[in-house]
């Protein structure tokens, strides 16, 4: 099944600067659908009231970290079946192994392209 | 409580010296405590007592000299001026390349909006080109981090140099602090870039030389 570009993408990032440059990345690729959030309480009280198709998420934020956003996203019935993509700094393969155990969907290391964010997009929702 | 095997003299000046500075001693006041218990030894001193002496004497010129040398150090200034002002400038530095990235992105995003009016293979390598640019960009992201985490490594000297400084008393805090205004070198004027609203802006700079008019 093709994949619905109007759908609405949760970009989750304590540094303004990092939403701006996804979103315009994702503009790039296609996905005007964007919302922002600063930090983890914040994306997941959007994702409760909103429906969205995906969600690409920094880690180390604060008062909630992205890996606890994950956590709580997986933990929800509703939000479980949605795709979540961590695009974060934290390179350590225990990070990425605890962030596969919460049950993330995909992992970008920053710095990172448009063709990275696109191979991880489509790995996770098929190709668009 | 007396330790065992502790002599009735040496226990009567323990006592004595615990009611004067408490179960606590300052690191400062070693030196001033083993003179008094030792001034308060009265009788025939034995080989053990002499031993016992020469120890704490020892230890006494091991302190005094150690406090000299953190003394030296200037720990007051290493916390109150370097540290404080390596952290000043790290997060200028966050704060002017986010200021310069977001303008690049600003610049980015106008050359962006003149696609729908260019034909399309034109288009394409224009977006290309500004996706490159947003790309280069995530460089800011990174490097807040890094400088973040420098930042948090300097706290933790600066929590690690004030328990020092309190460790050895007030007045090693304040060993720098000069009333005197000194001249200022050559070495004195290589300063750099100023912090924000730290340096003088070009019109004050200008009504300043054509003060010398």
């Amino acid at each position: 099944m093709a994949v619905d570009k109007n759908m609405n993408v949760l970009i989750v990032d304590d540094y303004k600067t990092m939403l701006r440059i996804i979103r315009n990345l994702l503009k790039q690729l296609g996905f005007n659908n964007v919302d922002e959030a600063t930090d983890g309480a914040m994306a997941l009280q959007m994702l409760r009231v909103g429906t969205y198709g995906l969600v690409i998420s920094d880690w180390n934020m604060e008062p909630m970290t992205g890996l606890q956003l994950l956590r709580e996203v997986r933990a929800d019935p509703k939000l479980k079946p949605v795709p979540f993509i961590m695009v974060t700094a934290e390179s350590k393969s225990e990070n990425v192994i605890a962030a596969k155990e919460a049950g993330v969907s995909n992992y970008i290391v920053k710095p990172f392209n448009a063709e990275t964010l696109k191979t991880k997009m489509t790995s996770v929702l098929g190709d668009f | 409580m007396p330790a065992k095997g502790v002599d009735r003299d040496l226990e009567l000046r323990l006592d004595a010296i615990r009611q004067e500075h408490g179960d606590t001693v300052k690191v400062d006041k070693i030196g001033e405590v083993v003179r008094a218990m030792l001034d308060s030894m009265t009788g025939d001193i034995s080989a053990g007592d002499l031993r016992l002496y020469r120890e704490l004497e020892s230890l006494s010129q091991y302190i005094h000299a150690a406090k000299e040398e953190i003394a030296a150090l200037r720990p007051g200034e290493i916390k109150n001026e370097f540290i404080a002002s390596a952290t000043d400038e790290l997060d200028a530095i966050v704060g002017a390349t986010e200021a310069a990235t977001n303008e690049i992105m600003d610049a980015a995003e106008s050359l962006g909006s003149l696609s729908p009016l260019l034909d399309q293979e034109v288009a394409n390598r224009l977006d290309e080109i500004t996706t490159r640019i947003f790309e280069a960009c995530t460089f800011q992201d990174i490097t807040g981090q890094r400088i973040t985490k420098v930042v948090k490594a300097l706290k933790e000297i600066e929590d690690r140099v004030e328990s020092l400084v309190k460790m050895f008393g007030a007045e090693y805090e304040d060993v720098t602090k000069t009333t005197e205004p000194k001249a200022l070198t050559d070495q004195d004027l290589l300063n750099g870039p100023q912090l924000p609203g730290g340096g003088t802006n070009q019109a004050d700079i200008d009504a300043l030389l054509a003060s010398f008019d």
